[in-house]
């Protein structure tokens, strides 16, 4: 018979444990270890004698870490005040022993660097521009350096490879195809003088007519011309017009454009009879062209850049492919 | 110590604790902002800048309302790579006559506080339209409506108006000649002599290629001004900034 009450454990083969079965030896506890003893109740704390509803509050130290780092503090404030600008006294601050600026730190940050590349950029304006690329040693720095500024001054139009933008007109510069001629020499007043701007009295200039908004050609000549222009480029044509276009173009067009359609650099009339497009080649595009003109401009950088930094491009550009 | 026993009387006067922390927080706020109103190297002056010009303005309105802050800023801090690519470092003279401001480090597309003259208005015009057209890396979205969006200035002498409440000096000659001066702008064949002797560096032409004057007139003409009012060659940096 099993009492019901009895709650004593079960063994482990789960049978009931009748009271005539042997009790398992007591278990033998290893002594707490003395850190795990309870210390000595601390002596109860002054209190502040306030009371608010019968709560009274101990008068407790502050904990020490806390209490160093609010010291620490305070040293770190005083050292502060005496290295950095502090104090706002009349007109100006306390400047502090460090002469700290922000504006000096970049100014020096600037002229320190300026000053590791002053060699180099000395050696860039002394040589020639048409023999910037003859000095391996200096090419290899020009090139760097004119990457640089090439992506913070010009890769925003002509790509970040220099590939050009056809949607907007902007040329690549990796082809062979110049406007305004692609030495070294016209690579580089290209970008001291800009095109088309009126900022610089040098700036490379031409214009073309706007044919049809200004009324030069009837329509049916301009039709005429673009057929002849896409028969200049080897592209599909209507044989009949583009006859009578070739004498619309010599009168209208070959004075820039040349009796070939080749160009003329002097004049930043592109070649047409190459698949080279600025703008684009298709029959809508030419028409346009024709029709309302073209005015592609370009900044001068020669009050953005050093002359330094402006040959460091025209190296850099010059070596995308394209330079002759 | 005797005095801090009399915290028991501020501990127990709600009102009084109130005007003490008041005075305490206003002392700790006096010290720091006052001097910034009368230390030289805080307020220093610069040539050049001038209110906005109406079309500038509204093209301003037009760089806030399309949230364009969201991903540029218009500050370039005093850092060697910032200066290098951005040109020098914004002054807070070049600022003063934004409400808001258009500060921020945070920047998604780069820097505008220098972008006026750095691109031509049809490079802007591309890019509004297309950006990936002209920057294939950029995430920029298409503003193209802005070109269809006309504007005849009509709440411009409002505009003007709320930005003279909260301090841009508008004279009252200004105001009178609000929108003439905002059809004029972008008009190349109007005639600008007023609006220049009110705005002096101005830039007049059609900024959009357009006949009829819209949104993108507005913010070519504002993009296109931005930080070329202070001239550089003449300004010496306090160097105790």
């Amino acid at each position: 018979m099993v009492d019901e009450t009895d709650n004593t454990p079960k063994g482990a083969a789960g049978e009931p444990s009748p009271e005539n079965k042997v009790k398992p030896p007591e278990r033998q506890y290893p002594e707490p270890r003395k850190v795990l003893q309870r210390k000595a109740a601390p002596p109860e704390p002054a209190k502040t004698g306030h009371v608010w509803d019968g709560i009274e509050e101990y008068d407790n130290p502050m904990p020490r870490w806390w209490l160093w780092t609010f010291y620490i503090c305070i040293i770190w404030a005083v050292i502060y005040m005496i290295l950095y600008p502090a104090w706002p006294l009349v007109s100006q601050a306390t400047p502090g022993i460090l002469g700290h600026s922000t504006r000096g730190d970049v100014a020096r940050e600037i002229e320190s660097f300026e000053a590791r590349n002053e060699v180099w950029f000395q050696r860039l304006v002394e040589t020639e521009v048409a023999a910037l690329r003859d000095d391996v040693e200096l090419e290899r720095f020009a090139v760097r350096a004119g990457g640089a500024v090439f992506a913070a001054q010009c890769s925003q139009c002509h790509g970040s490879g220099g590939g050009g933008v056809q949607a907007g007109g902007f040329p690549s510069l990796v082809d062979d195809d110049w406007l305004w001629g692609g030495t070294l020499e016209d690579i580089h007043l290209t970008i001291a003088h800009g095109i088309r701007n009126e900022t610089d009295p040098m700036a490379r200039w031409s214009e073309m007519p706007a044919f049809g908004r200004d009324g030069i050609l009837e329509d049916e000549e301009i039709d005429q011309v673009v057929e002849y222009v896409l028969a200049m480029s080897g592209q599909d044509h209507d044989a009949a017009l583009a006859e009578a276009g070739a004498e619309v173009f010599e009168w209208n067009c070959a004075a820039c454009h040349m009796e070939d359609g080749s160009g003329n650099m002097d004049l930043g009339a592109p070649a047409l009879n190459n698949q080279v497009w600025l703008y684009g080649g298709d029959r809508e595009t030419i028409r346009h062209t024709v029709v309302y003109s073209r005015f592609g401009v370009m900044p001068a950088f020669a009050g953005r850049l050093r002359e330094a930094e402006i040959r460091a491009v025209a190296v850099y550009v010059h070596q995308l492919g394209g330079g002759q | 110590m005797a005095i801090l026993k009399h915290h028991a009387k501020i501990e127990r006067n709600v009102s009084l604790l109130f005007i003490l922390s008041f005075l305490v927080v206003s002392i700790g706020g006096i010290v720091q902002i006052v001097p910034l109103f009368y230390l030289e190297n805080t307020i220093e002056k610069v040539e050049g800048m001038r209110p906005y010009s109406p079309l500038e303005l509204k093209g301003r309105d037009i760089y806030l309302r399309e949230g364009c802050y969201v991903c540029h800023s218009q500050m370039i801090r005093p850092m060697r790579d910032e200066v290098e690519r951005y040109g020098h470092y914004s002054l807070a003279a070049e600022s003063m006559y934004d409400h808001p401001f258009q500060w921020g480090s945070k920047r998604t597309g780069p820097d505008l506080a220098r972008v006026g003259g750095r691109y031509s208005d049809e490079w802007h015009v591309q890019h509004m339209i297309a950006p990936k057209s002209v920057v294939p890396e950029s995430i920029m979205p298409s503003y193209a409506f802005l070109m269809n969006r006309q504007l005849d200035g009509q709440y411009i002498g409002d505009l003007m108006r709320t930005h003279r409440i909260v301090g841009v000096p508008y004279t009252d000659e200004m105001m009178e000649n609000a929108r003439a001066d905002f059809l004029a702008q972008a008009d190349p064949d109007a005639d600008h002599s007023g609006l220049l002797e009110r705005y002096p560096g101005a830039q007049t032409r059609n900024f959009d290629g357009q006949p009829e004057l819209t949104e993108m007139d507005a913010i070519i003409a504002y993009m296109q001004m931005l930080g070329t009012l202070v001239d550089f060659s003449t300004f010496v940096p306090d160097p105790s900034r």
